[in-house]
Parts: C-alpha cells; sequence; structure tokens
C-alpha cells in the first residue's frame, strides 16, 4: 500500500523540477512548461489529499485547475508567438526592456 | 438710546459714511470736487454734533461685546464721552472741516481722481482719529491707533510718484511702528496682569489702590513708547520733519493738529495709570523737555517754512509731554488744543504763502506783506500765538505747562523748557521777518490767496484769540497756584527772542553768519539734525543689511547645503540600486523563491 506521503514527495519533486525549469530556460516555451510542471504538482496534492480524505472537492478542485491551465497555455503560448513576431527572438535573457 | 450717546456715535459716523461712499463709489470719488463737497458736508455734521455733545457737556460710556470668550467678551469697542474726549471731538472735526475746505482751493491743480483719492483718506484719518478719542479701552484705541498712521502714511506719500514723499511716507511709517510695537507689547502686558482693557476698570482700580501689578512702570513705559513714536518724541522724531512732504493741508490737519497729538491724548487719558508709576513721568518729563529744546533748536536753522513749523510742532509736542510727566496733564491738555488751532493756523497760511510763491525756502521770499496782506496777519497771530504773547491761546497754556513743570520741582526741565520758549519766539519772527518783510526777490507774482483758503484761515485767527480772551477771563483763578514771577517771566523771554530776531534778521545789527560762527559746534550739529537720521541710516545700513546679509548667507550656503546633499545623496543612492531591476523575468522568480526560502526557514527556525 502506497501512502499519502509518497504522493506528497512525488508532488514535491515535480515541483522542484518545473521550478528549476522557469529558474534556468532560457526559452519562453521552456520557462511556459516549466510553470506546466508546476501546476501539475499541485494538481497531483489535491487528488492525493481528496483520495486519503475521502473528499471530493479536491477532484473538481482538479478539473478546474486543468481547464484554466489549458486556457493560460493558451494565452502564453499566444504572448510567445507575439512576442517573436516583433523581436525574432524568444530568448528571456534578451526580453530586458524593464531593466533599470 | 438716548441722544447723549446718539450724538457722539453720530460724530465718527459722518465721516466713515462718507469714506466708504467714496472708496466703493468710483464715480463719485472721480468727480473730484464733488467728492470734497460730501466729504465736507460729512464733517461739517460731524462738527456741529461734536459742539452740541461738547456744549451739552455730556459725559457716559456705552460698550458692545466684542471678541467673544468663554467668561464673557474680552474686549469690547464703543464710545467713552467725557470732558477730555468732548474737547478733542471739537477740535479734530473743527480743524478738519476747515482744512478740507481749504484743501479745495489749494489743490485746486490736482486731477479730479486724485482729488477724490485726497478726500476718501481724509475722512478715513477724520473717522480714525475720532475713534481713537472715543475710545473706552485699550485695544480699540490701538486699533484707531494704527489707522491714523495708516492714514498718515497715504496722505505723506498723497504724491507717490516723487520720490522724497514716497520715502518720507515709507520713513513715517516705520519710524511710528517702533513706538508701536512697545505700545502693543504694553496694552497686553497690561491685559495678562489685569484681565482687562477697560479704562473705566483700570481707573476705578488705579484709583482703589487694588492694581498692585508687578512690572507696572515696565508696562506703562512700554505704552509710553506708542505715544514716543506717534507724537515724535526724542529719539523717535526723525519722522516728522520729513513728513513735510506730504500737501500742507495734511501737515496742518495731521503732522501738526491732531494725529501728532494722540501720544500726549494717550498720555492725557490714561493719567490715573502714569500718575502710579512716577519714574516713568519723571521719564516723560525730561525727554520731553528735551525733545522740546532739541528740535527748537533746529528750527532755528531752518530754511524751509514747512521743517520750521515741523520742529516747532516737535517742540510744542515736547511741552505737552513736559506737562503730562510733571503731573500737570490738563495743562499739557489745554497746550494740545490751542497748539492744534494755532498751528493750524500757522500751516495753512504757510501753504498760502507757498501757493503764491512756488518755493519753501524762506531765504527765496521777503517782502510778502504787501502781496497778501491778509495771509501776513493771520501768521503774525499764529505766530504771537506760538510764542506765548498774551492775550493769545499760546500764552497761557504755555505759561500753564512751565507752571506745572515748576511745581513739580523738576528744575532741569523747566530751565529747559524756558530756554526753549526763548528760542521759539525767535524762530518764528525768524520765519516771520524772512518770509514777509525785509527786501522782496525777484521772480513771480506773489498774490493774495482765495476766499476758500483765507475763510479758514481768519476763523482760525480769531479763535485763537478768542479761546485766549476766553482763557484769560476765566483762568485766574484757576493759576493761582503757580508762581507770580511767572507771567512776566515767560512775556520776557518771548520779548527777548524777539528782539533777537529783530536784531538778526530785520535791522541787521546782528549778523546771522557771525553768531553761526560764534556757536560753530551747535551750529554744525542742529544743521546736521544731530546726526540722528544719519545715525539711524547707518544703523539700517550697517546692522540691518548686515544683518540681513548673514542670514542670506547661512540660508544659501547652510540651509540650502544641506537640502542639497540630501538630493544628491538620493540622487546617488538610486543610481546604484537602480541595477537590481535587470529586466530578466527569471531574476524576479528567483527573488520570489528566495524569499519563500527564507520564510519557510524563519518558520521553522523561530515560529516554534
Amino acid at each position: 500500500m502506497i501512502g499519502l506521503s509518497s504522493y506528497l514527495v512525488l508532488a514535491a519533486l515535480v515541483f522542484s523540477i518545473g521550478l528549476f525549469g522557469v529558474l534556468t530556460r532560457r526559452n519562453a516555451v521552456g520557462i511556459l512548461l516549466g510553470i506546466e510542471l508546476m501546476l501539475n504538482a499541485v494538481n497531483i496534492n489535491l487528488v492525493a489529499f481528496a483520495r486519503f480524505h475521502g473528499d471530493l472537492t479536491g477532484l473538481i478542485f482538479t478539473l478546474f485547475t486543468i481547464a484554466i491551465t489549458v486556457v493560460e497555455v493558451a494565452v502564453g503560448l499566444a504572448i510567445v508567438i507575439a512576442i517573436f513576431r516583433v523581436r525574432r527572438t524568444v530568448d528571456a535573457d534578451r526580453l530586458d526592456l524593464l531593466r533599470g | 438710546m438716548d441722544l447723549s450717546l446718539l450724538l457722539p456715535l453720530l460724530v465718527p459716523a459722518m465721516p466713515f459714511a462718507a469714506f466708504l461712499i467714496l472708496a466703493i463709489v468710483p464715480p463719485i470719488r472721480r468727480t473730484g470736487r464733488g467728492a470734497g463737497a460730501l466729504s465736507i458736508a460729512a464733517i461739517a455734521v460731524s462738527f456741529v454734533a461734536a459742539v452740541i455733545v461738547w456744549h451739552s457737556g455730556f459725559v457716559g460710556e456705552r460698550t458692545w461685546g466684542w471678541i467673544p470668550a468663554d467668561g464673557g467678551p474680552i474686549a469690547t469697542v464703543g464710545v467713552m464721552v467725557d470732558p477730555i474726549s468732548n474737547a478733542m471731538l471739537v477740535l479734530v472735526t473743527l480743524v478738519s472741516l476747515l482744512v478740507q475746505i481749504y484743501s479745495l482751493a489749494y489743490l485746486s491743480d490736482e486731477r479730479p481722481g486724485a482729488l477724490g483719492r485726497y478726500y476718501t483718506y481724509q475722512s478715513l484719518f477724520v473717522f480714525s482719529m475720532l475713534g481713537l478719542v472715543l475710545a473706552p479701552g485699550f485695544l480699540q484705541m490701538f486699533v484707531f491707533w494704527e489707522l491714523v498712521g495708516l492714514c498718515s502714511y497715504l496722505l505723506i506719500g498723497f504724491w507717490y510718484d516723487r520720490p522724497a514723499a514716497a520715502r518720507a511716507a515709507v520713513k513715517a511709517f516705520w519710524i511710528t511702528k517702533l513706538g508701536d510695537l512697545g505700545f502693543i507689547i504694553g496694552i497686553v502686558l497690561l491685559w495678562s496682569a489685569t484681565g482687562t482693557f477697560e479704562f473705566s476698570e483700570l481707573f476705578e482700580r488705579a484709583e482703589a489702590n487694588t492694581l498692585a501689578v508687578p512690572g507696572l512702570a515696565v508696562i506703562m513705559f512700554l505704552i509710553y513708547l506708542g505715544a514716543v513714536g506717534k507724537s515724535a518724541q526724542f529719539p523717535l522724531h526723525v519722522w516728522l520733519p520729513d513728513a513735510m512732504e506730504g500737501p500742507t493741508p495734511v501737515s496742518a490737519l495731521i503732522h501738526a493738529a491732531t494725529m501728532v497729538t494722540a501720544g500726549v491724548f494717550l498720555v492725557t487719558r490714561a493719567e490715573p495709570l502714569f500718575a502710579l508709576v512716577p519714574e516713568v513721568m519723571a521719564v516723560i518729563a525730561w525727554v520731553g523737555a528735551f525733545t522740546a529744546l532739541l528740535a527748537a533748536t533746529m528750527a532755528c536753522v531752518e530754511g524751509d517754512i514747512k521743517r520750521v513749523l515741523a520742529y516747532s510742532t516737535v517742540s510744542q509736542l515736547g511741552y505737552m509731554m513736559a506737562a503730562a510727566g510733571a503731573g500737570a496733564t490738563p495743562a499739557g491738555f489745554l497746550h494740545l488744543l490751542t497748539h492744534g488751532l494755532f498751528k493750524a493756523l500757522l500751516f495753512l497760511a504757510a501753504g498760502a504763502v507757498i501757493h503764491a510763491v512756488g518755493t519753501n525756502d524762506m531765504f527765496r521770499m521777503g517782502g510778502l506783506f504787501r502781496a497778501m496782506p491778509h495771509t501776513a496777519i493771520v501768521f503774525l497771530i499764529g505766530t504771537l500765538a506760538l510764542a506765548g504773547v498774551p492775550p493769545l491761546a499760546g500764552f497761557y497754556s504755555k505759561e500753564a505747562v512751565l507752571g506745572g513743570v515748576w511745581e513739580a520741582h523738576l528744575t532741569g526741565p523747566f530751565l529747559m523748557l524756558a530756554l526753549t520758549a526763548l528760542l521759539t519766539a525767535f524762530y518764528m519772527f525768524r520765519a516771520v521777518f524772512l518770509t514777509f518783510f525785509g527786501r522782496a526777490h525777484a521772480g513771480g507774482h506773489p498774490h493774495e490767496a482765495p476766499w476758500l483758503m483765507r475763510g479758514p484761515l481768519w476763523l482760525l485767527a480769531v479763535l485763537t484769540v478768542v479761546a485766549g480772551i476766553r482763557l484769560a477771563l476765566s483762568g485766574a483763578e484757576a493759576h493761582e497756584a503757580t508762581p507770580g514771577w511767572l507771567p512776566p517771566f515767560s512775556v520776557g523771554l518771548a520779548l527777548l527772542g524777539f528782539v533777537l530776531a529783530l536784531a538778526m534778521y530785520q535791522r541787521g545789527v546782528i549778523d546771522p553768519a557771525r553768531v553761526a560762527r560764534a556757536l560753530a559746534p551747535l551750529d554744525y550739529l542742529a544743521r546736521r539734525r544731530y546726526g540722528l537720521d544719519a545715525l539711524y541710516a547707518g544703523l539700517y545700513r550697517g546692522l540691518i543689511l548686515g544683518f540681513a546679509r548673514v542670514i542670506g548667507w547661512i540660508d544659501r550656503y547652510f540651509v540650502d547645503g544641506i537640502l542639497n546633499a540630501l538630493t544628491a545623496l538620493t540622487l546617488r543612492a538610486g543610481d546604484s540600486l537602480r541595477h537590481i531591476q535587470t529586466g530578466r523575468a527569471q531574476d524576479y522568480v528567483y527573488g520570489v523563491a528566495f524569499g519563500v526560502l527564507l520564510l519557510f526557514v524563519w518558520a521553522q527556525l523561530w515560529r516554534r
């Protein structure tokens, strides 16, 4: 029998990988992928708690999260494409218009 | 409200109404002569009311609360009529009325707008002076005191496009303000010690000997300072001769007959309070006598006829103050009234002369008796009154002053005043001889002034004589306290002065230049006004401007320096801190992640 803590460790691992991706990837698409991973780590948490507490709320919440994630990716990719059209690059290091 | 209070209220209300109309309705003001007629009509009504008040001898007080506070009003406004204020009411309205009529002719060359402005100021002045005279408390008195100061400033600077007049106006304003500073400090100190501004209450407590105020001498001295400034006492007398830059009728009304006597009036009014502090009284007497002598010496070397009269005014104000300081307040007040009459007369006559010959310089006049006999005769009457020749008004009041000072055992002031009496006769007859007698100087055709100017002159001359005769008839028993040798003594002094002037400026027996050489140091000092003007100018330039320069340096380099350093520091810090903002989204995410990590650590370590 796999316990709750195993799921939580998995979720933490996935979240950390996602965070690592967000921090280290230079490609904007890669950063979006990292964010996706972090969101899915949260989903794992929600589903695990729903399962072990016998409460459906977590599952319903997860459905909402998945829907919102899809929308977020759509908007995010649209922004990336728009930036690419203007700057001919999606390298995050070179998108520093707000530098002080 | 009964008549005895309605009439005293009407007296200042009429000029105030005239002032309001002239100030608010420019079309009426711009008519010039129309504005003058309105102002004269108002003051005529005031004069009639004042005469009725004086003749009926109304006495009373009516006040309204002012400045509300928790424990009842702090101060009151209203009218207080008693013999002193009644006499002043008549003097002020009479001289104002005559001066305003005289001005119609004297200022006939002015543009209508300027003439309207002149009458607006005149009406405001009369209102202010009457309000001062009727004041039932120190606070109202101070308010009107400042108002007459303002009017004096406005009227000295009536010809404001003349630099000398503008300077004189500012000088008069500032120097009198110096005294007023002491006045208001004194009033406030007195109020904080006694809790009241009201004369009646203060006098009652003074008479009942329950006015035990610590430092009353200092308070009364400060109040006296106001009188020093306004009544041109040494060392604040320097503004009055310069004030002669204004039109001559203004000099007659404000700087001879009425406003400058406000200081004497103040001391007379507050006499019960001053009587409690003999040391201040002594100061008043000594300063008054010294002022009288100092101004008289300066009048002896002056060549400008109006300035001679101005110094003479300063000198006579010193007389009044000396009498007040010697405790002979009634004598000083009597001299105030008689002096108001004949000094207004002298000034208006001098104005007629200036109007005719177009110069103020007496050495360029001469032989005018034939050209303008009316003016010459009234000027002579005024001179005789000022010199103290019986039976004219000046003789009795001057003798009363001398007697009062003698009775108070003030030998020093008495001697100074006696010498002043001699000098007064001398410089006045000097003016008469230089102006009306002797060799006529070429240039222009001097002519007698129009009747609009001669009428007031004759009226004042007649009043001077009548007042003297009335005093002669009624004063016999009033002055029996004075020593018997005094009247011959003072007449002798006047005669001696007359003879000296006759010998020097008419007969040519004594050469004035040789006398000047014999008294060289005195002559030198008097011609330079004893260096007081230079001293003040030097003080102003050296002390005040130097101080301002130091303050300016501190402001520019110290205060501004701190601010400049602060701004430079902020700029520098911002410049170096802005590199934190890289503009890369990932760096911000680093920040957030690191912050969250720190929060975890904090929660683990310190939240236990």
